[in-house]
């Protein structure tokens, strides 16, 4: 085995075949080859990754170490990092500094795991392509002329492409499961709630959602048992007791009932993808699932409901930035008018500008009832569709996108096309429900992800569907060309 | 010509919240502190950070809501207030909008001549503070977040007012209530205790309300009385003169005595208002509503009642009484050494007492005699030791020194002159020396049994019990 999945690295780490140094070594090394090819991090940590590598190799030689201990991890450049800079993808926090860790990074610091770097991602999480970072575009490593998805675009294409075990990130709108499902890597958004949004910088404080990218649903389930927990510093999160993720692994897929959302079936879904959708949904029906289809009426004004909730939010959220306090300031301000409309100009990109637009349109006087409290409405009736639909079936699967990644540039200057890759991941934010995206298969030779979404707090059902399916193919475990993990961490080499 | 126009006012009262940390962030509230050092990563707005809702907040607010009979949402919840200014650093506060947790209650204000104005509360939300701007001459303005995300409840009325007086009669009502409640410290000076007022005027019986200016920066009782006043002849002026109330915001400036344009309607922020996503709603219990009842202390209401029945006070008195706990605490104790008359102990407690703190700026606390003290002098009074009017002279020795009734009666021999023939034999020098007078008296000059009674007390000084004088003289002057 050399697929470098979380697991086998950690065993590897307890089993002293290297030691959390070397490996931290041969990530970075790793890193810094696929940096120029692929752009997946903006911060690159080496010198306090090694640091905190040393402190893990003393707790995995005194037996204090626990499951995650060495394992070295790549943010997503949203989660606060004490003494590092926490960029969001954005010009505005270019210089941004933070004195704070996020409570997930607390959580993952305490795990033992240690931090390489931040990922790249689109710009303060607003985009599908992470094309919108101030940073420039990731590459996605199974073709570097087509997207990896966003926002976290550069936490999918790091594990894509080994530069790490693992990747944390954040779901809005799908921006893990589309991420993961172009670069053909498991990920998965928790239930709104379930992950601590402290220290998270925020889009959509409602939708927002920390998870992980990882390559197996094994890792994924390891790494959400650290993460996953109530925090008294966010009042949405919840105080629901953490179940044993990796024990609920192997419950046996006999009896379980699966429904096929009609929704997801129809027009502009590219057949390739239907066709590796069904496959994967055959594969459990071998293991002893039940097929149901099921309709949600409601879900496919799942977009535009977004498209007012998310902007709303988001113009209020990141009126913060104003160029008093922290981040980007313009140059020599007349007045204060000027430093916050220069300020914000210069520091914000285009679709983080045209969110905040739309945002504070639907906010507006006279608009209100017809958008945001309207969207709030629909947002309600989205929730019933799927409690209803979750009466009759334990999980619901269909597609992560309705196409494979797309070519850089490609829907840059069309924003619906681009929102409407979006289209089947948003309902699960609207309903903040949990939902996975694994790889099933390849179209034209780019990933495809099949989509699995469960009731609130059922993380550990997914999961064990999710692993149950990897257990019978290896989809998760191809990389691709030129980025294969058969690199030894113990030899002088590193990198291979 | 003013007659013709009634005045409308409604007040926005705004009060600070006595928690010792803020509504969503653990700082201290404090006040007085270096500038911006207590503020941490929430209050400054960081990146990320969230709030977190201080549960003391919500029970000082709940018990507001309470004590003027108001209804208590049982869901309220808190929204987003968007605008931008250096001193709200997260470019919006966090309020309540739509759903706040004191919905409709009412305030029954006594004014002076006894009447009792009854004055509807719309509601009361919880809300956090801003910071405060500095402006340090041209282009430099400095920003302290110290007062950041500290509580407040906004006291809305109904407009219900229809005086500057009756709008600060409501007005240091609730300053009285919510100090009763030990919600809030009510100390305007630091800003503790402050208020917006919406005055608008209208021909006298008109139905429609006119044009409203909304006062701010009312600081002081003899402030929003001012202000609105200066307002209202404004308003007059501008109507009587063909011209139209213009619907805006007026700062209120103390030192030019002015009030001048802020901002007009069209110029006014649009808000955005929008349920906070960070927060969830605030779900009250009945259980937690009725153990907040149980601890409310007795209200002002209550306590005047209790005082008019108990002391035989009339209902004006009763309120003067009640305007604080202290000074109601210390009328109690003067009322409870003097049982056998406690309107004297009311008479002297609202006159004298409270005139010689107000004359030296104390407070209850800090009176320079305790109520025993004020209790022995008024026992003296009620056994005949001295008269109501020695009784003055013997309080201001007493209030200069520190010293006891007693002491300060015999030290300078002021004991009343109770003995029959004593003063029988002063009216009779009395009677002798002023022959003129007495002719005339007894030839029907009644007026004249004034000034009797003035040369006795002359030549006692002062010292003839005057109900036995009264008594005395009559006999004697008959015929």
């Amino acid at each position: 085995m050399a697929e470098k999945t979380l697991a086998e690295v950690a065993a590897g780490l307890k089993a002293r075949k290297y030691s959390s140094v070397e490996l931290t070594r041969a990530y970075l090394a790793r890193i810094e080859q696929a940096q120029p090819a692929l752009n997946a991090l903006v911060t690159v940590t080496a010198e306090s990754a090694l640091a905190a590598a040393a402190v893990a190799d003393q707790r995995l030689a005194d037996g204090t170490a626990g499951p995650l201990t060495g394992v070295p991890i790549i943010h997503k450049d949203i989660f606060c990092t004490a003494g590092v800079r926490t960029t969001c993808a954005s010009r505005m926090l270019s210089n941004f500094i933070s004195p704070y860790d996020a409570t997930l990074v607390t959580r993952l610091k305490e795990a033992g795991t240690v931090m390489l770097g931040k990922a790249n991602m689109d710009e303060f999480a607003m985009g599908s392509s992470n094309e919108t970072s101030y940073f420039g575009p990731v590459h996605n490593p199974w073709d570097p002329k087509v997207v990896p998805g966003g926002s976290s675009g550069g936490s999918a294409a790091a594990v894509a492409a080994r530069l790490a075990p693992l990747a944390t990130a954040t779901d809005t709108g799908g921006s893990i499961r589309q991420p993961a499902a172009l670069c053909g890597v498991t990920g998965i958004k928790p239930t709104y709630g379930r992950v601590s949004r402290y220290g998270m910088i925020a889009f959509a404080s409602s939708l927002d959602q920390a998870g992980v990218i990882t390559v197996s649903a094994e890792d994924a389930a390891m790494t959400l048992q650290a993460m996953a927990g109530f925090d008294p510093r966010d009042s949405t999160s919840v105080d629901v007791p953490v179940p044993d993720y990796t024990a609920e692994l192997g419950t046996p897929m006999r009896g379980l009932r699966i429904g096929i959302l009609t929704e997801f079936f129809g027009e502009g879904l590219d057949p390739a993808i239907e066709k590796s959708v069904r496959e994967a949904l055959a594969a459990w029906q071998r293991l002893g699932a039940t097929v149901k289809e099921v309709s949600l009426p409601n879900l496919p004004l799942s977009v535009p409901t977004y498209y007012v909730v998310a902007p709303a939010e988001c113009s209020s959220n990141l009126a913060r930035f104003d160029g008093v306090r922290f981040g980007h300031r313009c140059e020599n301000p007349k007045d204060l008018m000027d430093l916050y409309k220069r300020s914000r100009a210069e520091g914000f990109g285009a679709e983080v500008k045209r969110r905040i637009m739309t945002g504070t349109y639907v906010l507006s006087a006279g608009y209100y009832d017809a958008y945001y409290l309207k969207a709030q409405r629909v947002r309600a009736l989205i929730n019933e569709d799927f409690r209803r639909a979750f009466g009759e079936v334990d999980l619901l699967l269909g597609p992560t996108t309705p196409t494979v990644a797309f070519g850089i540039g490609d829907k840059t200057s069309d924003p619906i096309t681009m929102y409407l890759n979006d289209i089947y991941t948003i309902g699960a934010n609207l309903a903040g429900l949990p939902a996975m995206s694994i790889p099933c298969g390849f179209a034209a030779g780019l990933p495809v992800g099949v989509q699995l979404i469960g009731p609130h707090f059922s993380e550990g059902r997914l999961l064990a569907a999710a692993h149950a399916y990897q257990r019978e193919t290896d989809f998760h475990l191809r990389t691709p060309a030129g980025w294969a993990a058969d690199f030894n961490p113990a030899s002088k080499a590193g990198a291979k | 010509m003013s007659g013709e126009w009634e005045t409308v006012i409604g007040l926005e009262i705004h009060a600070q919240l006595a928690t010792k940390s803020k509504i969503f962030s653990g700082s201290p509230t404090a006040y007085g502190a270096e500038p911006n050092t207590q503020a941490d990563l929430v209050d400054l707005g960081y990146p990320g950070v969230l709030p977190v809702l201080n549960a003391e907040a919500v029970r000082m607010a709940v018990k507001f809501g309470l004590a003027v009979g108001a209804v208590i949402t049982r869901r309220s919840v808190f929204a987003r207030k968007n605008y931008f200014y250096p001193d709200l650093p997260k470019g919006y506060q966090i309020s309540q909008y739509e759903l706040p947790i004191v919905a409709r209650g009412s305030l029954d204000v006594v004014m002076e001549d006894g009447t009792v104005k009854t004055v509807g509360i719309t509601r009361a939300h919880l809300e956090e503070d801003a910071g405060k701007s500095q402006h340090e001459g041209v282009g430099v303005s400095a920003i302290d977040l110290n007062r950041a995300g500290t509580p407040l409840i906004e006291i809305v009325s109904e407009p219900d007012m229809r005086s500057a007086k009756e709008a600060v009669a409501y007005m240091k009502k609730i300053h009285t209530l919510v100090r009763y409640l030990g919600i809030c410290d009510g100390n305007m000076q630091e800003g503790s205790f402050r208020c917006d007022a919406n005055v608008s005027i209208r021909r006298k019986g008109a139905e429609k309300f006119g044009t409203r200016a909304e006062l701010k920066n009312l600081n002081s009782f003899r402030f929003v009385e001012k202000a609105i006043n200066l307002e209202v002849m404004r308003q007059i002026d501008i109507l009587e003169s063909g011209g139209t109330v213009v619907q805006e915001t007026r700062l209120y400036d103390s030192d030019k005595d002015e009030t001048r344009s802020m901002r007009s309607k069209e110029e006014a922020n649009d808000y955005r208002y929008f349920p906070d996503p960070d927060l969830l709603p605030v779900v009250l219990e009945e259980r937690f509503i009725e153990t907040v009842r149980g601890s409310l202390p007795e209200l002002p209401d209550q306590k005047a009642a209790r005082f008019q029945q108990q002391y035989g006070l009339s209902l004006y008195d009763a309120g003067v009484l009640t305007a604080s706990k202290e000074l109601a605490a210390y009328f109690e104790a003067v009322a409870a050494l003097v049982p056998s008359d406690p309107k004297l102990a009311a008479n002297w407690v609202m006159g004298d007492w409270s005139a010689a703190l107000n004359k030296d700026g104390l407070d209850v606390a800090e009176s320079r005699l305790s109520a025993a003290q004020l209790a022995g002098l008024l026992n003296r009074i009620v056994d005949n030791t001295i008269s109501g009017k020695i009784a003055k002279e013997v309080f201001e020795a007493m209030w200069a020194e520190g010293l006891e009734a007693d002491a300060v009666i015999a030290s300078r021999g002021l004991r009343q002159i109770t003995d029959t023939g004593a003063i029988e034999a002063e009216i009779d020098a009395i009677m002798a020396a002023n022959p003129k007078q007495l002719a005339d008296y007894r030839a029907g000059k009644d007026k004249l049994f004034g000034f009797f009674v003035g040369q006795v007390m002359k030549s006692t000084g002062g010292k003839a019990n005057p109900a036995m004088l009264n008594d005395l003289l009559k006999k004697k002057l008959a015929p």
